[in-house]
């Protein structure tokens, strides 16, 4: 897999309500771009929204980038959430249906997981967290 | 933040979200709800949503707080025009909106109403008189 595009990837400060809404924004052109079905284009931009606002809330903040991704004849849209919060401590719990640290329902890490196709989590209590996820094209 | 204008006709609160809704704008929404349906009596809300994209954790949890705040003012509540895409997306993330009636479209949900026998217009005010 490989960074492709001509749009170069885009990176975004997640500091605010505002943000998280910008970042939709951005995933919703990328995905547009490399001509995601419109299914899949409301899947992705509806994962990076729970992503998005997981890295508000639970990490007090943080970066998103968007990037086209290729490989071979797939294209897809790539969107990865950084934060320097306090991480997750139990991974398995917080990747059920249903649990929350928060006031939310509980289907933010599990439900947007659900929404794409390559889903990636790497965290450290107290040493923040980064998710990646790509979805393709079919 | 943007605020979403709620509309009233007759008996019917009318909610056309029109814009991409910031958390804030969410929460705003609901708690100007309470405060309309508290103030005019209102027994029927109706959310459109035809012109939304996307259905998040967040906005999904709106539409059933807004059905139970509604439900406590003798209210019922109808989100209507959800597109398929949205359908699809909601379902897979595994917001099933327990509790929130549904229409297809802004025709079928004041029907829904009139059936619980919520009433427009003058149906309401002769109702209210």
């Amino acid at each position: 897999m490989t960074t492709a595009g001509s749009a170069g990837p885009e990176e975004l400060r997640i500091a605010a309500d505002e943000d998280v809404v910008r970042v939709r924004q951005a995933v919703r052109n990328c995905a547009q771009r490399v001509r995601l079905s419109l299914v899949d284009q409301t899947k992705v931009v509806t994962a990076a929204s729970e992503l998005a606002r997981n890295t508000l809330i639970h990490g007090g903040g943080g970066l998103a980038r968007v990037e086209e991704v290729v490989d071979g004849r797939r294209r897809g849209v790539r969107a990865s959430f950084h934060d320097e919060g306090p991480g997750i401590p139990d991974l398995t719990l917080a990747l059920a249906d249903g649990w929350s640290s928060g006031s939310g329902l509980g289907l933010g890490l599990s439900g947007s997981r659900r929404l794409v196709d390559v889903f990636e989590l790497d965290t450290e209590p107290g040493g923040g967290t980064t998710v990646t996820v790509v979805k393709w094209t079919r | 933040m943007e605020r979403v204008p709620i509309l009233k006709i007759g008996g019917i609160l009318l909610v056309s979200i029109q814009v991409d809704l910031h958390d804030q704008s969410v929460l705003a929404l609901q708690e100007d709800l309470a405060e309309k349906i508290s103030a005019t009596g209102a027994h029927g809300v109706v959310i459109d949503i035809s012109a939304v994209d996307i259905v998040d954790s967040f906005i999904g949890r709106m539409f059933a707080t807004i059905a139970s705040l509604s439900r406590l003012f003798d209210a019922d509540t109808v989100v209507v025009g959800m597109r398929p895409a949205v359908a699809i997306t909601l379902v897979e993330l595994g917001l099933t909106l327990d509790g929130v009636r549904t229409a297809l479209d802004l025709e079928r949900g004041m029907e829904i109403l009139r059936g619980l026998g919520v009433g427009t217009g003058a149906t309401f005010d002769a109702r209210d008189a």
